[in-house]
């Protein structure tokens, strides 16, 4: 089924994914009062891109929690109560601010339950913004969602529109293991038709279809996705794309993906992260080790070309993946 | 194990057990890693059983503690099984992690022990967390994180300290300065006279206390536990002690001699508290013979049982890496076996 015939099912509300996401964390907040938010300037500040706005009005500063400039500490905090019973939402404010933190990501979080044979749960949400686009530099505009992908026992949702951008929070809140949200920052303004059932989640590990088409398959992530929708209207006629949002980068949804491309035998991955060893190579060799045969032409991978962010505009919008980077991708091998 | 505190005479007792249980799990421990049962390296904890003892015999059963790499006396002082620890050691299915943590992993977190941690200073934000749940749920507990004199130098734990304070969250913090971060004396690697001194900065008390004495050890956290249920917040307490083996089982330990060693010894935390206790009239020889043949008695019985012990399966390998299983890990686990064992390649 499309996300789209899903949706037709259901009452929809149309909204932005920053409105899609608040009003996942409050319909959780409200659902469950072992869930409760915290990062840096969540609170009265409502955070810096403005998702948490005003749900410390509503739930207070225990449940909305403002926390020390201190990314190692509150991360490590929250994974010490999410192991002894609450279910604490993590914002970090910049995906870069990852590096900061990463040893209690990755030696404590990830590891915990494993380490001690299955005996904890690790309740644990991290909501954090990526993507370059807005002249904010190096250090604030990181793509890294692939480090989190790559390494065991975390899992990685990544919405491109606002229904799934509700439904991946809503999800990542009820999971029982550390799910990390990655939202890209660009496309926080972007609309589109919500469900308001409160019990509307997007399960992770799902793929949606988000257009159908015969000859060209593109996966796309985060920012892509709408914009490799535009590009599929625009070839309309000439190609006949489709374009499948993996929403869910581990655990990734392969057989939508391997399906779609038995039928068109072509692919394209689009993704803002950097293209060497990362999401575009794992998605290429799962179509390759399970539609090998049915492969028409080389896949083709549209990313950063392994460079940071750089400050000005017109280097950023040089390495910056777009619409148009999928459309050249496609017509190589249309 | 039954609770224990070094208030009464029973609970005294109680606690040179488990000073003694522990230096005989290590002890043993230590042996069977040099006949080479035991795999990967282990860190005993001998010389500094009166630190864990003394803080748990402070806390009620069901408060949280977060260890260290060094992490066996802490768990017999909180009252773990030393049969399912062995069998951890061993690597065996019936340890606590079904043989998934070995030595730097064990954790039983119903106990309230949240792990043995392969990563110097990675208790305390560990402990920040257990309090801010207990803080959070309103809970009667505290949250005590051990941490080494090397772990004092981490960037982590000054955060994990800070927020606690901040928060006034029921946590403590407890550094059991050994005297060596690894290899490194203490001197060398920090400015403080006394590892307490941080506590200023955090406005919270700062006590550093003869980490040899299981009383003063115990006193110290009473008054921080007290403390940190009055909503107060936490406390930074420094334990002087020693560790009697090297950093690892293996250590040829060139940065100290023996001399300095058995100056240590001289004021061994189990001799001097069992003097205290026969002094006391609580004990006699005989008594402390028949607790030592006793506690000799527990030690054999573990390691018989995790010797006896099943390894896990190699398939167990790819259980319990989340609560909702992921494809990309169930392919292996289903996949038929031949040889015993996967050498890895993928099946998609």
């Amino acid at each position: 089924m499309t996300a789209q015939a899903s949706l037709d099912q259901e009452q929809t509300e149309t909204m932005t994914v920053r409105e899609a996401i608040r009003l996942a964390l409050r319909e959780e907040l409200r659902r469950d009062e072992d869930v409760y938010i915290m990062g840096e300037d969540v609170g009265l500040f409502g955070g810096v891109l403005e998702v948490t706005g005003d749900l410390f009005e509503e739930f207070g500063e225990e449940r909305v929690r403002d926390t020390p400039i201190a990314e190692a500490g509150f991360m490590g905090a929250a994974t010490g109560a999410a192991a002894t019973g609450t279910r604490p939402v993590v914002e970090l404010m910049f995906s870069d601010f990852m590096g900061v933190s990463m040893e209690q990501i990755m030696n404590q979080m990830a590891k915990m339950r494993y380490m001690f044979g299955g005996k904890t749960e690790m309740p644990v949400t991290v909501r954090t913004t990526e993507g370059g686009g807005m002249g904010a530099a190096s250090q604030h505009s990181g793509t890294v969602h692939a480090w989190i992908a790559h390494f065991p026992g975390l899992k990685a949702v990544a919405p491109g529109t606002p229904a799934s951008a509700k439904g991946l929070t809503k999800a990542a809140i009820r999971s029982n293991d550390p799910v990390f949200v990655f939202e890209n920052k660009m496309i926080y303004e972007q609309q589109g038709e919500v469900p308001t059932d409160p019990d509307f989640t997007v399960p992770i590990g799902e793929a949606a279809v988000e257009r159908d088409g015969e000859d060209v398959t593109v996966v796309a992530t985060q920012r892509l996705v709408g914009e490799s929708l535009e590009t599929a209207e625009s070839l309309a006629g000439d190609v006949d794309v489709e374009v499948i949002d993996p929403r869910s980068l581990y655990p990734l949804d392969t057989d939508t993906i391997v399906e779609s491309v038995k039928k068109t035998g072509r692919l394209v991955v689009a993704d803002e992260s950097p293209l060497s060893y990362g999401i575009h190579a794992e998605i290429a060799t799962r179509a390759m080790e399970n539609a090998f045969f049915s492969l028409d032409a080389p896949i083709q991978r549209v990313g950063t070309p392994d460079t940071h962010m750089p400050f000005s505009p017109p280097l950023e919008q040089e390495v910056l993946p777009n619409g148009e980077d999928v459309r050249e991708a496609v017509e190589r091998i249309a | 194990m039954a609770d224990y505190t070094i208030d009464t005479a029973d609970g005294r007792l109680e606690a040179l057990r488990r000073m003694l249980t522990i230096r005989e799990f290590d002890t043993t421990a230590g042996e069977y890693f040099a006949d080479g049962e035991i795999p990967g390296f282990v860190h005993l904890y001998i010389g500094e059983e009166a630190v864990g003892v003394g803080a748990c015999a402070a806390l009620e059963p069901d408060d949280y503690i977060a260890s260290t790499h060094r992490g066996h006396g802490h768990c017999i002082a909180k009252g773990l099984d030393p049969k399912l620890m062995m069998a951890e050691l061993f690597g065996k299915a019936d340890g606590y992690c079904n043989g998934k943590g070995g030595s730097m992993h064990i954790a039983d977190v119903d106990a309230g022990m949240l792990g043995a941690n392969g990563i110097v200073g990675a208790g305390p934000p560990m402990a920040t967390g257990a309090a801010l749940t207990i803080d959070y749920q309103d809970r009667d507990q505290v949250a005590l994180g051990f941490l080494g004199d090397g772990a004092v130098a981490q960037g982590q734990v000054h955060e994990a300290i800070n927020m606690a304070s901040t928060w006034d969250l029921p946590a403590i913090f407890l550094v059991e300065n050994n005297q060596y971060g690894e290899a490194t004396p203490v001197d060398k690697q920090h400015n403080a006279d006394n590892l307490s001194d941080t506590a200023q900065a955090y406005d919270i008390p700062g006590v550093t206390v003869d980490g040899m004495d299981v009383t003063a050890v115990a006193e110290a956290v009473e008054e921080a536990r007290k403390r940190a249920r009055a909503g107060d917040g936490p406390t930074l307490i420094e334990a002087e002690t020693y560790r009697y083996r090297g950093h690892y089982e293996g250590d040829e330990q060139p940065y100290r001699d023996e001399a300095e060693i058995e100056r240590w010894k001289q004021q061994d935390a189990i001799e001097s508290f069992k003097g205290r206790l026969v002094d006391r009239g609580e004990l006699t020889e005989d008594e402390f013979e028949e607790l030592q043949a006793d506690v000799e008695a527990t030690i054999a019985d573990a390691v018989e049982y995790a010797q006896e012990a099943d390894l896990p399966a190699p398939e167990e390998a790819y259980d319990d890496m989340f609560g909702e299983p992921v494809p990309e890990i169930e392919q292996f686990a289903a996949r038929p076996r031949t040889d015993g064992g996967n050498r890895g390649g993928d099946s998609r």
